[in-house]
């Protein structure tokens, strides 16, 4: 017997051996982002959690500038876009004229952390009921690979070839340490999805961030620490291994805050 | 008749925001109009509209509200003045971009920089010809009395929605810090949230309607054929707009040789210099363009074509509208300019000099 593609369908593709199925809420469009890149994973344990909470005709995302800039071509919600770092600005609008709604944004480390250092800080500060999402992965992966504020001590990166050396550069910045010392923020956790125990756990943070939202109580925000195989000119598998043996390190993983108190000595 | 009351130019267009049914004011606070956040957190419209009133952390993040708030579909309005309005102008490109309605008010103050808190109109060019980057014109209103700072903020609204596209109010700091007498107009109720649904539901990010299509606010198109046939459907908006809403003021003009133009504070200075030179006889007249963009041209033109002895453009800057009168003038009369920058203002009577050396015996 000849093996067809169609004949593979025929033999696989049916009802009882399916144990998977892309969420609705992904769009059929091609992601943009690299093979190996954690943003897919990332993109999808939010759309199946939005499914799955029936959230979907009451939720409204924010995009941001970076390798996530088209994630409303990826995300099938009602989706607005912002300009380099200000998704938190948003967001504050919405939910205060929509206070209904599940509003979150979907933000890379230059974005939340560089540029939208500001918009971060005092939105968490205020207490908006919103949920941030934020995609570390040290390093900018949308213009090329140059240094980010997250970028750890010693990495290379293109603005930073020789390593970076934080006596002229200045030491990675931990936001979400920092958010999770500011009284308006409920919930803030750090997660990772390079394998499948860490996608179980960064859903479990997700959906927590989401029902604090729902119940009211603050800003939820969840640091998901991800690769950039491209910037850091790794093979998928040696990224995640590089990210496990350094990010981690610098980077600890596990909840930061709960409940409006935290849980975990910030160092 | 409306509730008559005396009040400040900035105070009479919170109040305006409030009975104009606005969702959502985001400012930051600057001199010269902290007035503004000023009465609407002392007046809790919360309380009386449901309005939500918000004091940001900087111009940026205010602009920024707006456009998340206005790809909601609701009535969003800022104020500033003009270091924080440039602070603002990233934003600005994006809405206009993205083509978000909403309001925006600029209480100008000199400059350039930090430049000083006295009033000015020295940004101009910066509300007519774009201000941010790329191709985009923002739909202007020039008040010039407490009264227009509370009559433009419906009719601000309006166009913002009619074109889905900013709308400007383009006053400065005399307008803003003075008062006078204003009729204050009944009250607009809010839009409920099913009406805002029904009206920009088609558009706006109000969460996916079962069984439509989702909605997606941005300026963002990879695609240059497409960005490039986004930029030609804007400017046909814009075209729309210069055929449609074109306004202004005539005063004096059924027999008048010779014309100050001035919009806002130095349309008043004008108006007062216009009687001087009147009782000495000279035959003068005012045309007052309301909208900055789109610009009176043909109203200028029409003046020449019946014979126009000149036109003497009076402004609180350099000489920057001066541009768009030569561009409707063109060789056909003679075009000069008088003002003052920095905080300075013109008096009536050196206006009446100003016409009398500049354009009657020049």
């Amino acid at each position: 017997m000849e093996l067809t593609a169609d004949k593979i369908k025929e033999l696989v593709v049916k009802p009882e051996n399916k144990v998977y199925t892309k969420t609705p809420l992904l769009t059929d469009k091609t992601l943009s982002y690299c093979p190996g890149c954690g943003h897919g994973v990332a993109h999808r344990i939010l759309m199946e959690l939005v499914e799955e909470m029936g959230l979907e005709n009451d939720t409204i995302g924010i995009a941001p500038v970076g390798c996530s800039v088209l994630a409303y071509e990826f995300m099938n919600v009602d989706m607005q876009e912002a300009a380099h770092g200000r998704a938190p600005a948003l967001a504050t609008a919405i939910k205060r004229l929509w206070p209904n709604k599940f509003v979150f944004s979907y933000q890379g480390d230059g974005d939340l952390a560089a540029i939208g250092g500001n918009e971060t800080l005092h939105t968490c500060n205020r207490g908006e009921n919103i949920t941030i999402i934020f995609i570390n992965n040290g390093i900018y992966g949308m213009t090329g690979g140059q240094m980010a504020p997250t970028t750890i001590p010693g990495m290379r990166t293109s603005t930073s070839p020789y390593g970076r050396d934080v006596q002229m550069m200045g030491y990675p910045l931990k936001m979400t340490e920092i958010v999770a010392m500011l009284p308006g923020t409920y919930y803030v956790s750090r997660q990772a999805v390079y394998s499948a125990k860490h996608v179980r756990k960064a859903k479990k943070a997700i959906k927590k961030a989401i029902e604090a939202q729902l119940e009211g109580k603050g800003t939820s925000f969840v640091e998901i620490v991800s690769n950039c195989n491209s910037g850091w000119k790794m093979t998928p598998v040696k990224a995640n291994q590089w990210l496990e043996e350094n990010m981690l390190d610098y980077y600890h993983l596990g909840d930061i805050k709960v409940d409006g108190k935290l849980v975990k000595e910030i160092v | 008749m409306g509730e008559l009351r005396l009040m400040k130019g900035n105070e009479a267009f919170a109040e305006a925001v409030i009975r104009a049914g606005a969702d959502g004011y985001f400012g930051y606070p600057i001199t010269p109009q902290s007035e503004v956040i000023e009465y609407l957190m002392a007046e809790k419209p919360y309380e009386r509209t449901g309005m939500v009133v918000l004091q940001a952390e900087s111009e940026l993040a205010a602009i920024n509200m707006l456009y998340g708030g206005a790809g909601t579909g609701k009535k969003v309005v800022t104020s500033s003045s003009s270091p924080g309005i440039s602070l603002m102008m990233e934003g600005i490109s994006y809405m206009a971009g993205a083509e978000l309605p909403c309001v925006l008010m600029n209480v100008q103050r000199g400059g350039p920089g930090l430049g000083t808190i006295q009033p000015s109109q020295s940004d101009y060019f910066q509300a007519t010809k774009g201000g941010g980057h790329g191709d985009y014109r923002l739909l202007v209103l020039a008040p010039a009395s407490v009264q227009e700072m509370s009559d433009f903020v419906p009719l601000a609204f309006d166009l913002a929605f009619k074109y889905r596209n900013p709308v400007m109010i383009l006053s400065d700091g005399v307008i803003g810090q003075m008062m006078e007498k204003v009729e204050l107009f009944d009250s607009i109720p809010r839009w409920t949230d099913e009406e805002v649904i029904e009206k920009n539901g088609d558009w706006a990010t109000v969460g996916k309607r079962p069984g439509k299509e989702r909605n997606i606010i941005t300026s963002l198109d990879l695609d240059p054929y497409s960005m490039e046939k986004h930029n030609h459907d804007l400017f046909a908006k814009y075209q729309k707009m210069e055929e449609e809403e074109v306004r202004w003021e005539e005063i004096n003009t059924e027999d008048a040789e010779y014309f100050i133009v001035a919009y806002g504070s130095a349309s008043r200075i004008s108006q007062k210099a216009i009687e001087l030179a009147r009782a000495e006889g000279i035959k003068v007249g005012l045309i007052r363009p309301i909208t900055l963009y789109p610009y009176p041209y043909k109203v200028l033109q029409e003046k020449v074509e019946k014979g126009a002895k000149g036109f003497l453009t009076v402004e609180l800057n350099m000489g920057q509208m001066i541009e768009d009168v030569k561009l409707a003038v063109k060789d056909n009369s003679k075009v000069e300019f008088f003002g003052h920058v920095g905080g300075v203002i013109p008096t009536p009577e050196e206006v009446v000099e100003a016409l009398k050396t500049k354009i009657i015996g020049g």
